[in-house]
């Protein structure tokens, strides 16, 4: 028996002893996001409760389970009970559950989300399985399957969970094999363009010369997408396993984990499991006695969204501006340092050990024909279930949004696929099954998997002018159709959404939108117009009303809203007076306050705190200055 | 000869071009933003002109080249972020701090960024103090927060 099969039968005994445990665990998500919303507080107060009461548990933090929205969960389990867990846990309703389950063996039923357990007993009477609950039973979680389980900074929970067991199968398959199972199980790239994995491999497979390259592209820089994040804070070791698979299949020595700066806590749990891999013998020579080499560097990008391109990419680790290359030759033939090179996306490469573990034909149950497996998405914006989902490719938008995300609270306007490089949907489009095929053919992409839904009060000019000003601030420059064209498209945007359109602007943007697509050198500018071509094309009549009214219909565009205060609903209790920033309102208490327009700088300030709903937003026609001078004169 | 200040700052790099980012990230780590000292010491270290240098660091959104605050505010301006109003946060602490972005205070208790997503979409608006990470945030629970930094 070598010694990974050995520290393998270890692990599994401690996996063992900790799901038999005798005394509670407490399983708390601690990732980014659990943490944004007060994990850490809460686990300080957990820690301080069990010192107090003298009560002994196990705690175990592990990452993110998906449904943000319920941020932050605390699990527990009793021994010999199903793990329960509760949801937006702050640390009184972290006490009151500690204290009832712990002392009473009470689970407060009314405070849990969901059980563990196969079937409810008598103890998890009245509380329905986690993965019946409405958000998570559309789902299929592969590439997540460990994601909130598992102490991610724990190697050996991974390995009690048939970590490390597609590397294996790989050896023994041989290259060729691996490459051969991943083309069977038809996996596309899943960091956008959905070019087949196992042909990118062979080409830098069959290019000449000794040295080549790994890159893992963990660059997630579509705003409104953390899918990549979530999976390297809640199972790193399945990427880092998915790039001993690639490095295997290509021939690689040498690996990179291209990784954004804004991910701390990512870049920390990937060092640490670096480190444990180099301890079990999974990185270095000789791997496994296999004959195969391989090592990791971790390189941090230093905030440029065009460095998600390939080329792009490989110039920044080399340590120049990060701009891209015309290709051919591609990073495939002639990559870093001008050897053959592949960069593969955080999610395909987690996805690589699920196929090598359980083969293609498993793996082929999910999804359709031409679009197997399954995605991973950030289900975010107006919606009601916010939060990380997987799901199998080929579901329709409307399964994802209303099934999964419980639809939006205001009437359902667009959804946006595929992040700035992507298009806004119109509801019509609900029913289009996610692929890569279909979302292009609506005009969208599929993209890394960023879904930002939006609701009647968002104003999709607003969002496009949005995503305008982003690609146009990430423009590398290189070439002119992105430079220059993006700042145009800006330029008009701006001036649509301040009530200063001309009837001319729509087809101009028009043009070069379908310019900029044309000509631009790589996938930045290639994709950039799509969010205002979409929009165009959808939802033409708000840019109308936009240009030809000055009216913003979801009463976004801050230059055509004004505020004013609805005196029948006013008490006067001078809770908006105290807030607002420039004292644009004034009253006395217990009279109806006055908001002056002229100060107002429309921060809804007042807009929030107000409990009467006083403060109302209208959307309001801008006049022309002459229509103001001449009304003046009058 | 390399001023002995930043001697350390190259220790574990083999002076070639790859190293360039890193040793920015470290520098900047350390002295809180790009110094012209560290840009002269880089350009003796790894044998590229300072132009080149800056070059390269002013291309990337995280190299700043003026002292920060002692304590730095980050707007997320990500697109669930900016659907649920993190414009406004931006304009509102601009107005409150008296200063714009990628600009410290003059007392320098704050410096201000708006930057690229944060990653914490589902939680949006979202904005970071040094660490710490306020997650649906509003424009009144703002005042109350910044009161807990010096």
């Amino acid at each position: 028996m070598n010694s990974l099969q050995k520290a393998k039968q270890e692990a599994r005994r401690k996996w063992d002893l900790l799901k038999n445990s005798k005394i509670p665990i407490i399983y708390m998500g601690t990732a980014t996001c659990g943490r944004a919303a007060g994990a850490l507080e809460v686990l300080e107060s957990v820690k301080k409760i069990l010192r107090e009461k003298r009560l002994k548990a196990k705690i175990v933090q592990v990452g993110c389970i998906g449904p943000c929205y319920l941020e932050p969960l605390m699990d527990i389990t009793m021994p010999g009970r199903p793990r329960i867990s509760y949801a937006n846990v702050n640390s009184e309703k972290a006490k009151k559950i500690i204290e009832s389950l712990l002392i009473k063996n009470d689970p407060q039923t009314k405070l849990a989300v969901g059980h563990f357990g196969d079937e409810s007993d008598e103890f998890t009477n009245g509380i329905p399985r986690f993965f019946d609950l409405p958000m998570l039973k559309p789902q299929e979680r592969v590439v997540l399957r460990n994601c909130g389980f598992i102490d991610p900074q724990q190697i050996d929970h991974y390995l009690a969970n048939d970590g490390y067991l597609g590397i294996i199968n790989a050896f023994h398959k041989g290259w060729q094999k691996v490459i051969c199972e991943v083309q069977e199980a038809g996996l596309r790239g899943r960091g956008g363009a959905g070019f087949p994995t196992f042909k990118k491999w062979q080409i830098c497979r069959s290019s000449p010369g000794k040295t080549k390259y790994l890159i893992c592209n963990a660059d997630e820089g579509d705003p409104g997408a953390f899918m990549n994040r979530s999976l390297l804070e809640g199972d790193p070791h399945s990427v880092l396993e998915g790039m001993l698979i690639a490095a295997y299949a290509i021939g690689a020595s040498q690996g990179y984990i291209y990784i954004r700066a804004e991910y701390p806590l990512a870049i920390a749990r990937l060092k640490r499991a670096i480190s444990q891999m180099r301890e079990y013998g999974l990185l270095g020579k000789n791997i496994q006695k296999s004959g195969f080499d391989f090592d990791i560097v971790i390189k941090e990008g230093a905030g440029a969204f065009v460095c998600g391109e390939e080329t792009a990419l490989i110039s920044s680790i080399e340590g120049k501006r990060g701009m891209p290359k015309s290709r051919p030759p591609f990073p495939a033939v002639a990559g870093l340092h001008g050897k053959p090179t592949i960069i593969n996306n955080v999610e395909t490469l987690g996805t690589l050990p699920n196929i090598l573990r359980n083969g293609a034909t498993w793996y082929k149950q999910f999804g359709t024909q031409g679009n197997h497996g399954t995605k991973t998405f950030s289900l975010v914006g107006k919606i009601r279930r916010s939060g990380l989902i997987e799901v199998p490719l080929g579901m329709t938008l409307r399964q994802i949004i209303f099934d999964i995300g419980g639809g939006t609270r205001k009437p359902f306007k667009a959804v946006q696929t595929g992040g700035p490089s992507g298009g806004c949907l119109s509801e019509e489009f609900l029913d289009t099954p996610v692929n890569y095929e279909s979302l292009t053919a609506a005009g969208s992409i599929m993209g890394s998997g960023g879904l930002i839904v939006m609701d009647e009060d968002t104003c999709v000019v607003d969002v496009a002018h949005y995503f305008l000003d982003f690609t146009q601030q990430e423009s590398c420059g290189k070439c002119s159709p992105c430079r220059v064209g993006t700042r145009h498209l800006v330029e008009i945007l701006e001036r649509i959404t301040k009530g200063q359109g001309r009837p001319e602007d729509l087809s101009k943007l028009q043009t070069l939108g379908e310019t900029i697509k044309r000509g631009s050198l790589c996938g930045l500018g290639q994709t950039a117009p799509n969010p205002v071509l979409t929009t165009l094309r959808y939802f033409r009549p708000e840019y109308l009303l936009h240009i030809k009214e000055k009216y913003c219909p979801a009463a976004v565009c801050r230059e055509l809203v004004e505020y004013r205060v609805v005196p029948g609903k006013c008490t006067g209790c001078q809770r908006c007076v105290s807030v607002c920033p420039t004292g644009a309102i004034t009253g006395p208490r217990a009279e109806p306050h006055n908001l002056d327009p002229t100060k107002c700088i429309k921060c809804r300030a007042c807009y929030e705190i107000c409990r009467f709903d006083a403060i109302a937003g209208d959307a309001i026609v801008i006049r022309s200055r002459r229509e103001v001078a001449d009304e003046q004169t009058q | 000869m390399i001023d002995r200040e930043w001697g350390d700052i190259f220790s574990g790099f083999a002076g070639e071009q790859g190293d360039l980012i890193p040793i920015l990230q470290r520098v900047q780590e350390k002295a809180g933003y790009i110094t012209k000292g560290a840009i002269e010491a880089i350009s003796q270290f790894l044998k590229i002109s300072e132009n080149q240098i800056f070059g390269v660091a002013s291309f990337y959104s995280q190299f700043r080249f003026t002292e920060p605050g002692r304590n730095s505010i980050k707007v997320c301006m990500g697109t669930a972020c900016h659907v649920r109003g993190g414009q406004i946060l931006g304009d509102v602490l601009e107005r409150e701090l008296a200063i714009s972005a990628g600009q410290t205070t003059e007392d320098k208790r704050f410096d201000l960024q708006r930057v690229a997503c944060l990653g914490c979409c589902a939680l949006a608006p979202v904005i970071q103090i040094n660490d710490d990470i306020y997650s649906r945030m509003t424009v009144i629970r703002l005042k109350e927060v910044l009161e807990k930094y010096e």
